[in-house]
């Protein structure tokens, strides 16, 4: 059996360098591995989520993405298109509110092209469990297919509006509704911009 | 001791959470449902055994007074190996255990068992003990998670059993919850070990 | 505004040790006497400041341009576990009544995930500034001495309570954590 290696300096040194250039190497390794498969877990989230809320279509809405600026939040949220058959079918739109009951409170939302509400998902959200969290329960969402914002005010019956609270939630399901008006707002402006948009945009550039 | 005990002491006599009471941020902070038990339970477990291992092969090449360092930083690779591999195939899981993923490093179990155990022992017993007291840690970790979603959620592993919209404890789910359904774990798990001494 | 609402968040809303789980070995360990609590907080305090700081430069200024983030785990825990043999070494030479009062607190800290965890949510905050992490430290660090201090008091009067025999110890402790937790939860919402 070999002796233990005695702790001088030089000792020292070598062995701490040597075990973190082994350990930095075979990191960099496993990164280049699993950099692929992370890119794809984060992507395929929102494809799923995309096909969730918007009716069927052929292209692929990740590439059609583009941000617009809400001044009102101080960030940007990410519109998407879905085309059939060259066809406009419908508009996801990724808005958050920032005033859940703990954090932020992250929706896709899927337009048609009139702007009625095809489906909801939440991506995220950090509500108290039991509660909060039934946002995100068909019970809750489902009360918002097929509305159109233009007839159906999307605020808590507690404010005024039509929309069924979940019980024990008012606070997230606020920030939920808060989070969709900005998506239809964002829909509404991009919807006008888009039946032009794509002309005016090649004459542009 | 033979190993046959080396691999049972962890899960009932020594086990790391009821008795030894190590690595307690992840037992409260994860298991909120029993398949996040589970998970973190299988990655601790994963990075522990390597640890053992790799601790028992290189003890000797390592000088005395730069051993803790060395075992941080050998501990730290496999973990951030484990956070890698878990963001790129079990993305769900990955945001669920989030921060605490990383922060297996700081879990003194894993270093207590390297300090402890792989820098005295052979590589076999080194791994066996890893086994042993990451599947301990492991089984404490999921039957945490489940006494708290039955009570909190009425469920267990996901699987409902009770009536819908029945109403369950919300609160062992929080926070608080997670103290109250480990203090009357240990208090159990005491009382076992007192009737069978 | 936004340091105000860090801070209360930070101590009240989203308690380090009651709501997020972080520093629980410490929390379960130094709690016996209120004086010990209060040294280990000083000690924490110092020693999650600079460490944030540290690893917050290292973090802007060299994993992330150089695309090394995947070292971040190694590199923040070797930041931390150098910085207390530092701290230590440096109090000793430099303050020895500080030394007297932190010194048996300091090698604790190194498996303090408290520590590295407010480390690594210091660089994943939203537009991070140097100046918002140091005060992200700095109410973490205050949050688990509130939490700390409380609870250390709970467990003075709780040794001169007769407790069933099975709860005695760590079992009764921990339902105590937990009803102080819920205490703390009357505070979500706040921010």
């Amino acid at each position: 059996m070999a002796q233990q290696k005695e702790s001088s300096l030089f000792n020292m040194l070598t062995t701490l360098v040597v075990i973190t250039l082994i350990s930095g190497f075979a990191l960099a390794y496993v990164n280049q591995l699993t950099i692929k498969p992370i890119q794809q877990a984060q992507l395929s989230k929102k494809k799923d989520a995309l096909v969730e809320v918007l009716p069927e279509f052929d292209n692929n809405p990740v590439d059609t993405r583009y941000a617009v600026f809400v001044k009102a939040l101080g960030d940007s949220v990410e519109v998407y298109k879905a085309y059939q058959s060259g066809e406009l079918v419908g508009t996801a739109v990724n808005a958050f509110s920032p005033d859940g009951y703990s954090g932020d409170v992250r929706i896709m939302v899927g337009f048609l092209p009139d702007g009625t509400i095809h489906a909801i998902s939440v991506l995220e959200q950090t509500e108290t469990p039991g509660l909060g969290t039934k946002m995100t329960e068909a019970e809750f969402i489902d009360q918002f297919a097929d509305k159109n914002p233009k007839d159906f005010k999307m605020q808590v019956v507690k404010d005024g509006g039509q929309v069924d609270a979940i019980t024990a939630a008012t606070i997230s399901s606020r920030a939920f509704c808060d989070a969709l008006q900005m998506a239809y707002a964002v829909c509404v402006d991009s919807c006008d911009a888009n039946t032009g948009a794509t002309s005016t945009d090649e004459k542009t550039h | 001791m033979n190993q046959l005990q080396n691999f049972t002491k962890g899960f009932l006599k020594e086990n790391p959470v009821f008795v030894l009471l190590l690595g307690m941020c992840p037992v409260l902070g994860v298991t909120s449902s029993a398949i996040n038990g589970l998970g973190m339970g299988l990655a601790t477990t994963f990075v522990l055994v390597m640890s053992n291992t790799v601790v028992s092969l290189v003890k000797k090449q390592i000088p005395s007074k730069v051993r803790i360092p060395s075992f941080i930083v050998i501990i730290a690779s496999f973990v951030t190996i484990v956070e890698m591999v878990m963001e790129g195939f079990l993305p769900e899981l990955y945001n669920q255990l989030g921060l605490f993923i990383p922060l297996i490093v700081v879990n003194c179990l894993i270093l207590g068992r390297a300090e402890a155990f792989a820098s005295k022992n052979n590589f076999i017993s080194s791994v066996i003990d890893g086994l042993g007291m990451g599947l301990g840690f492991t089984f404490a970790l999921t039957l945490l998670g489940t006494v708290r979603e039955m009570l909190g959620s009425g469920t267990i592993f996901n699987v409902s059993f009770v009536p819908e919209n029945a109403q369950t404890f919300l609160l062992f789910v929080m926070p608080p919850g997670a103290f109250i359904a480990l203090g009357f774990l240990i208090a159990f798990i005491n009382r076992l070990k007192h009737k069978r001494a | 505004m936004d340091y105000i609402f860090i801070v209360i968040s930070a101590i009240l809303v989203n308690n380090i040790v009651l709501a997020q789980f972080l520093g629980i070995c410490p929390f379960l360990g130094v709690s016996h006497k209120v004086s010990t609590a209060v040294g280990m907080t000083g000690a924490v305090l110092f020693v999650m400041v600079i460490a944030t700081m540290i690893t917050y430069l290292l973090h802007q200024y060299v994993l992330v341009p150089y695309n090394l983030l995947f070292m971040r785990t190694i590199m923040f825990i070797l930041v931390i576990a150098s910085l207390v043999q530092m701290v230590e070494i440096i109090l000793k030479k430099v303050s020895p009544p500080l030394y007297e009062a932190l010194g048996v607190f300091l090698p604790l800290i190194t498996t303090n995930c408290a520590v590295l965890g407010v480390a690594m949510l210091a660089v994943g905050m939203e537009d991070a500034s140097l100046l918002k992490a140091v005060i992200f430290a700095i109410a973490h660090a205050i949050g688990f001495g509130l939490a700390l201090v409380l609870f250390s008091g709970l467990r003075e009067h709780l040794n001169l309570m007769s407790v069933p025999k099975g709860m005695k110890g760590v079992p009764i402790a921990l339902v105590t954590a937990g009803l102080l937790s819920m205490a703390f939860m009357g505070f979500a919402g706040m921010v």
